[in-house]
């Protein structure tokens, strides 16, 4: 059978964040909480 | 699922009043736009991933401290933001964008050499040893004259002065010199491009 000399594309077609990142933004964004006190802003995390 | 079809300013709205679910809406929509804009300067897929999620970490806050004002869309400012973010990113690193060397790709297409690389002198050489055997083959007097125009730069008028024929001769010798090349190089199939 004729060999393939062809390479992988390195580029990937689909641009995405990997799914952790998602997984990461998602969970953060239900345990931060923020509070504005005189035009200052307190992050709040739950744990 | 009913968030897929509602407008960004609505899924905001909803998010900032408590909906977690919009949040996942809105990156699910965007993020290949975001996530493919940050990459096309970054141009490695890490730090593209760090860059986003610190952009939407941003997005997060913002929403959530009340302090986004629907002036613009949704898209166009988490793009700024993204913008932002990547010149940051160069600043921190006091570096130009990175290239890598990809299949699409080449850091040579960008960087050249004015120098002829040595195969191209190689070719060259080869190219004119062959040029110089060929002409060897043609008659005496058609090799004559084209060895005083090409290579002595000799005008049509001193050449027919030195062999003693009229200009219209030798401009004829020149011209079947030419083509008798033409036909050794076309019958043996020479290649002598470089």
């Amino acid at each position: 059978m004729a060999k393939i000399y062809s390479r992988k594309s390195v580029v990937a077609t689909t641009m995405k964040p990997k799914k952790e990142i998602v997984s990461f933004l998602l969970s953060y964004s239900k345990a931060v909480s923020m509070i504005n006190i005189k035009n200052q802003s307190f992050e709040i995390i739950a744990n | 699922m009913a968030n897929l079809e509602l407008p960004d300013a609505l899924l905001v709205q909803n998010y900032v009043s408590g909906d977690e679910n919009a949040l996942a809406t809105l990156i699910k929509r965007h993020e290949s736009r975001i996530f493919g804009f940050i990459y096309s300067k970054i141009a490695d897929r890490d730090t593209s991933n760090d860059i986003f999620q610190d952009t939407f970490i941003k997005v997060i806050k913002t929403l959530k401290s009340n302090s986004y004002n629907e002036e613009g869309k949704f898209l166009p400012w988490v793009m700024r933001i993204a913008h932002n973010l990547i010149i940051d990113h160069f600043r921190k690193n006091k570096k130009m964008p990175m290239f890598r060397e990809t299949e699409e790709f080449s850091i040579f297409s960008v960087m050249s050499d004015d120098e002829p690389s040595i195969e191209s002198q190689l070719i060259s050489a080869q190219v004119e040893l062959d040029l110089k055997k060929l002409i060897e083959e043609l008659p005496l007097d058609q090799k004559e004259v084209l060895v005083m125009r090409m290579y002595q730069d000799m005008s049509f008028k001193e050449i027919s002065e030195i062999t003693g024929v009229s200009i219209n001769t030798s401009l004829g010798r020149m011209r079947y010199a030419l083509l008798n090349l033409r036909k050794v190089i076309d019958k043996h199939q020479i290649v002598l491009t470089n």
